[in-house]
Parts: structure tokens; sequence; C-alpha cells
């Protein structure tokens, strides 16, 4: 079992609406990053990213991405670029900070 | 202006169709991402942060009122009701959806417009000067030998595989405002001893990783030998480029390795094969070009309506004193239409100013509207009667800010709050550094100052080239921002000096105000700009100005 860092995450954009997703434990996908299902080693990451993966028909560029885990056990961010692909631009109230 | 011929439209339409059966076989699953990623970027569309991005080509920046309206529409109907004006004379909607896209490539095809070359290995939109066909210190109008250049390079067969992007800018004027020697091929015309229109040709300039400023390989070259020319230079890099390595691909790279003179004896060598295989194209397409980009019908009849306004109204002087440049017509004015309002995105204009600029442009601007490269609008033909009453609906529509060529006019590129290869964010950046200026009121007692800002080292918002240059970087995990001096875009064109180690956000703005504060300490007069004083007493004063301004802060926490 190898160790990492951080636990990861999967996520993704998906294909038609472009917009960021998060695997979840069931390999469907979700809008929510608290949302997505986390791997607390390598094994585990690598077949998570597997079974996103298998779907290209439904999603575009998946990889791993480490994440925190708070105080409610969801996955939250770790690199500002992830928190951003949460949100949303920060010049205007678009994107998920909007819509979800 | 020029107007597509039935080949031309034809081509578009096909293209359309052709990505609109790609993006169903893209949804319905018989094409990967890896078969489609090409096809659709060779149409403009990219997968950015949050979203698609469609890129639109707005070829050499001249669009007219039909065209403006079209985007506005494109803006409200399919994105977020806004569009974002490019470094490139590019138009980007950051929200459309993939279903959507072949609607607006059709929509776009409407007005003769398209997302072609704006991505891909090829022969990118050739960029002009924003003043072209308007400047008082112009030659002659680029436009034609762009648009010749366009039709050339469009699908030209063997130069759709090149090493890597291509991208040519042109001017007609000897003050260089499309900043022609950081591109693969810069243009500027010139006129030989007998008086001759013709081109001095730049080769390998460019930006990004790797900076350099192009190299002059020719003095000049007729008007009539152009093609042939660009195709040796073409041919020479299609030969001896590298294709083994992206960051090297670049035509800088060939000419930096190979030098100067070398890379003249080969461009020469092939000119001299080129010149004689080359087929001229058509007198009549080249007239009917010439002619869709004659000056319009001007109004030469003189009123005094424009000084008793300047006499009259400070704020109107203000904005003649920086958004109104010399017009070749006397009785004309051009008129820069800032897309830099203080806090606001550079470059984004709303669907509905995108409906007031093109109203304009229709009842006092001869039609004409100009994307300039430094995320701004243009009416190049203003009559200077009118320019009143165009300073006042400008207004109206929060589009009249007086900042042109001064500190708040900043480039910025989208960064990471859109681009999916961006290390910072750069917006949020332009946004403070102009919020907290206007504050100072010092603006105007700063004169011209260009601060360029890129999220990552690709250097799409030219930041080597700005008087102060911004560069956002990944430091471990945080944003992080280096800053180069000196750097300058036009006809003295220089790569800015980074000034030592980057800056974290919030230690940002105070070393552009410790630099700023140490040019008008410095410099001789109110009249040396910042850019001379820079070269006049080099780097040393502003580093020690703003690492000495670091170390007080560190004290201060
Ligand atoms: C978000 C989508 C974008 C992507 C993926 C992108 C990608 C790139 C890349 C990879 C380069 C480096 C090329 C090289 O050095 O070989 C580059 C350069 C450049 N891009 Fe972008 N860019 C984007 C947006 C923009 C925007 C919005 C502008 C205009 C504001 C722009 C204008 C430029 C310019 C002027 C260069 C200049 C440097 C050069 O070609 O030497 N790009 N871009
Ligand atoms: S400079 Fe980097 S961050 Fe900015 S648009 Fe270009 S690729 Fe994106």
């Amino acid at each position: 079992m190898g160790r990492q860092k951080h636990p990861q995450i999967v996520t993704a954009n998906d294909l038609f609406e472009g917009d960021v997703i998060y695997l979840t434990g069931e390999g469907g996908w979700t809008r929510l990053h608290g949302d997505a299902a986390v791997a607390h080693d390598s094994d585990e990451a690598q077949r998570l990213l597997a079974v996103a993966q298998a779907q290209p028909d439904k999603i575009v560029g998946a990889y791993l991405a480490d994440a925190a885990i708070d105080a409610d056990g969801r996955p939250q961010p770790v690199h500002f670029r992830e928190a951003f692909r949460t949100r949303g631009p920060s010049n205007y109230f678009h994107g998920k900070q909007a819509e979800v | 202006m020029y107007r597509y011929d039935d080949f031309d439209a034809e081509f578009v339409r096909a293209r359309v169709a052709d990505l609109r059966e790609q993006v169903e076989r893209r949804i319905d699953g018989s094409l990967t991402e890896d078969e489609f990623k090409p096809l659709r970027l060779m149409n403009g569309l990219y997968l950015q942060l949050h979203a698609y991005m469609l890129r639109v080509a707005i070829p050499y920046g001249t669009l007219n009122s039909r065209q403006m309206r079209q985007l506005a529409m494109i803006a409200e109907r399919w994105d977020k009701g806004y569009g974002h004006f490019t470094t490139r004379q590019n138009i980007q909607f950051n929200w459309p959806k993939l279903k959507d896209v072949p609607d607006i490539l059709d929509a776009l095809a409407d007005v003769e417009m398209h997302a072609i070359q704006t991505s891909g290995n090829c022969i990118r939109n050739v960029t002009a000067d924003h003043f072209a066909g308007a400047a008082a210190d112009e030659i002659e109008d680029p436009r034609p030998t762009a648009e010749l250049l366009r039709q050339w390079s469009t699908d030209h067969p063997e130069f759709q595989f090149l090493p890597r992007k291509f991208k040519i800018a042109i001017t007609g004027s000897p003050n260089d405002r499309a900043v022609t020697k950081a591109h693969d091929i810069g243009l500027r015309m010139v006129r030989n001893d007998a008086g001759e229109p013709g081109y001095e040709v730049i080769v390998g300039g460019g930006l990004g990783r790797t900076p350099m400023i192009g190299k002059t390989v020719r003095d000049f070259v007729p008007k009539a030998d152009l093609l042939p020319y660009l195709e040796a230079i073409l041919r020479v890099y299609n030969l001896a480029g590298r294709r083994d390595n992206k960051y090297k691909a670049r035509i800088k790279i060939l000419v930096h390795e190979t030098g100067t003179e070398e890379i003249k004896a080969l461009i020469e060598a092939a000119f001299a094969e080129q010149k004689a295989l080359f087929q001229a194209p058509p007198q009549a397409l080249v007239d009917r070009i010439e002619a869709a980009f004659a000056p319009p019908d001007f109004d030469n009849t003189q009123s005094l309506v424009f000084d008793r306004a300047q006499a009259d109204d400070p704020v109107f002087r203000s904005f003649v004193e920086t958004n109104v440049s010399e017009h070749r017509n006397p009785a004309y004015g051009i008129v820069s239409v800032s897309l830099k309002p203080v806090g606001g995105t550079p470059g984004d204009a709303s669907a509905e100013q995108m409906r007031v600029l093109a109203d304009i442009a229709e009842r006092y601007g001869h039609d004409e509207l100009r994307v300039s490269h430094e995320q701004n609008i243009i009416l190049p033909h203003v009559r200077k009667a009118d320019i009143p009453a165009v300073h006042a609906e400008l207004n109206k529509a929060g589009l009249a800010t007086a900042n042109i060529g001064l500190l708040s006019d900043i480039i910025a590129c989208p960064g990471m709050d859109y681009c999916a290869l961006a290390t910072a964010r750069s917006i949020p950046v332009a946004q403070e550094i102009a919020t907290h200026f206007d504050a100072l009121k010092l603006e105007r007692d700063i004169g011209p100052l260009k601060i360029k800002i890129s999220g990552c080292i690709n250097a799409c918002g030219h930041h080597h080239v700005g008087h102060i240059g911004i560069l956002g970087l990944d430091k471990a995990g945080v944003e992080n921002y280096q800053i180069t001096l000196g750097g300058d875009g036009t006809e003295t064109a220089t790569i800015g000096e980074r000034t030592g180690p980057g800056f974290a956000a919030e230690d940002l703005i105070p070393a552009i105000e410790a630099i700023i504060d140490t040019y008008l300490d410095l410099r001789h007069t109110g009249e040396e700009t910042f850019l001379d004083a820079y070269r006049r007493l080099g780097a040393q004063p502003f580093k020690d100005a703003i690492y000495d301004h670091r170390r007080d802060s560190a004290r201060a926490v």
C-alpha cells in the first residue's frame, strides 16, 4: 500500500457543460468538492482514477488532486488552483459560486 | 472594409458544418477526446478551468457595427452577457456550452466571422496596428497586405503543420503600435531611397518562456516580393525548425541558435528559388482588397465645436488628452475607448456596451471599429466636431474612462480566473493596482506608463514588454509575483529585466508603489517618462527601493 502526503480526490471537467466535477464513491459525478470520494492511499487513488478514465463519453481530463479532510470528514482543496475550481472566477460572481 | 468572396464564405460554412458533425460525434461517444481536441482547437474552442472558451478571430482587429452587434447577441444568447477582448486582437467568450458552439460559429459566419486560425501550429491571425488607415504618422494602410497574408496563409497546405504556432504582426507606421518585434515575423512599412513603400522584415521575436526581440533580416522588401519572401522564411523554418522539443520549436529559437547572419543567408537562398516559382496573386484580387480598405469619404467641414468643448469642459479636455490621437485628416480624430474602468476586468465589454459602441461607430465613425492589442476598442475615424457627442454617449455607457496609456490602462491575461495553464491570477492584480492608484490621484502626474500582467510564463499578457511587467507564479502552493522593469513593445523594443525575488500578493502593491515613488523622486522633470528615467537610472535605485521596502514591512510585522 503506497503512502501519500495527502488524501486525494479525482476531478475532471464535464464534457457537455465544461464545468468542474468530482468523482463520487459510486463512480458517478458531483459538483461539490465535499462529496468527492477520498483515496487515502495510492492504490485506492489509482483505482478511482481508472474509474473516472473509463468514462470518456462524459468527462474530460480526469486527474488526482490533493485534499485535506475537514472537521466534518469532508475533503477540502489543498492547492489554491483547486480552491478556485470549487468557486469560479474572482472577477465576477459566475460559475460554481453562483450556481451550486 | 473587406467582404468575403464566395470562396471565403463557403470555406467558413464548410468548416462550421465539419465542426457540427465532430461535436455530435464527440457527444455520442464515437470520437475520443484525444481525437476531438485537435479538431476543436482548430476552431478556436478551448477547455479552460471552469468552462469551455471560444476564441473568435478579428483579423487585423477590424470590425463593423453589424459584427459588433452580433458579438453582443452571442454574448447574451450563449454566454454570460459579456466578452473579453484580448492582446491578440481576438474576442473570447468564457462560458459557451459544447452543444451550442456550432450554432455560435454559424452566427459568426452570418457576419463573416469565424474562429479559424486562433489555435494550432499554423499561421495565426495576422495582427495589425489598431490605428491602421487612420494614423497621422502612417505611410500606407498595412491592412491590404494583412488581408493578402490572411488569404495566402489560410489553409496553405505547406504551412498547416509548422513546428509551432506562427504569429505575424504588421504596421504601416514608424511608431510601432503592433509590437512587431515580439512576433515570429514583424513587418514594418518603410520607404526606400526612391521613396517607394516596402517592408522592413523582422524575424524571431517572441515572448513566452524565452522572450526575444526580433532581428531585422531585410531592411527593405518591395511590396511585390513580400509573399515569396515570407514563403522563403517559412520554408527555412519548416525544414530547419526544431520539432523535437515544444519549447524550442518557435522560430525565435532557430534564429537564435543559427545566428542572424546565417539565417539571412538561408532566407535569401530560399527566396531566390521561391521568387522564380512564385505565382503572384491575380491583380484583380489585389485591386479588390485595396479597394476594400480605401479610406472612407471624409467630411472636411471645419467646426469650432471640438475646441470649444475642450475649453469649456475639463472632463472632456482630459478625455481628449489621453484618448484622442492625431488622425491623418486634420478634421478627424482617432478615439480610443478604454475597456479599463478602475477596478474592472481589463478587456471586458458587456453586450450592452458592445451595442453602444456599434451604434456610435455607425452614427459617427464611418462604421468602423478596431480592437487594440492593449485590450481597448478604437473608433478610428471620428469627425472632431462629433467627438464631444461621442464622449457624452460613451460616458452614459461607462465607457469614457480617460486613461489610455496611463497606469490603469493595464494589460492582463485571463490568468487563473479562467485559464487552465495559469500558475496564478492576474485579473485581481490589475484591479487592485488600478484601484489603489486611483485613490492616490497620481495617475496623470505619473504620465505614460504601461503595466502588463501574465498569469504564467506563456506571457499572453505581454509582461516582458511592460514598462512594469508582472508575472504570476506558483511558489510552493502560494501565488507569487515577479516584477520586470524597463520592457518596451514599440520600435525601441526591449525585454524587461527581472528585479529579483518575487512578491506575495499582499506585498506586490507596496512594491509597485515603491517603484513609482522612486520614479517620481528621481525623474529630471515632469517631462521625463518612467521608461526614459529607467533607461537613464538603470535598475538599481528601483531594486533598492522595493527590496528595502520589503525589509521595512517585514520589520513592521
Ligand atoms: C486561456 C487560453 C489560453 C491558452 C491556453 C494560451 C496558451 C498560450 C501558450 C501555450 C503560449 C506560449 C506559446 C509559446 O511560447 O510557444 C501563449 C502565448 C501567447 N498568448 Fe496565449 N493562451 C491563452 C489565452 C490568451 C489570451 C487571452 C491572450 C490575449 C490576452 C493570449 C495571447 C497570447 C500572446 C500575445 C502570446 C505571446 C507570446 C508569443 O506567442 O510569443 N493568449 N499562449
Ligand atoms: S499567460 Fe498563461 S495564464 Fe495567462 S492566458 Fe496565457 S497561458 Fe493562460
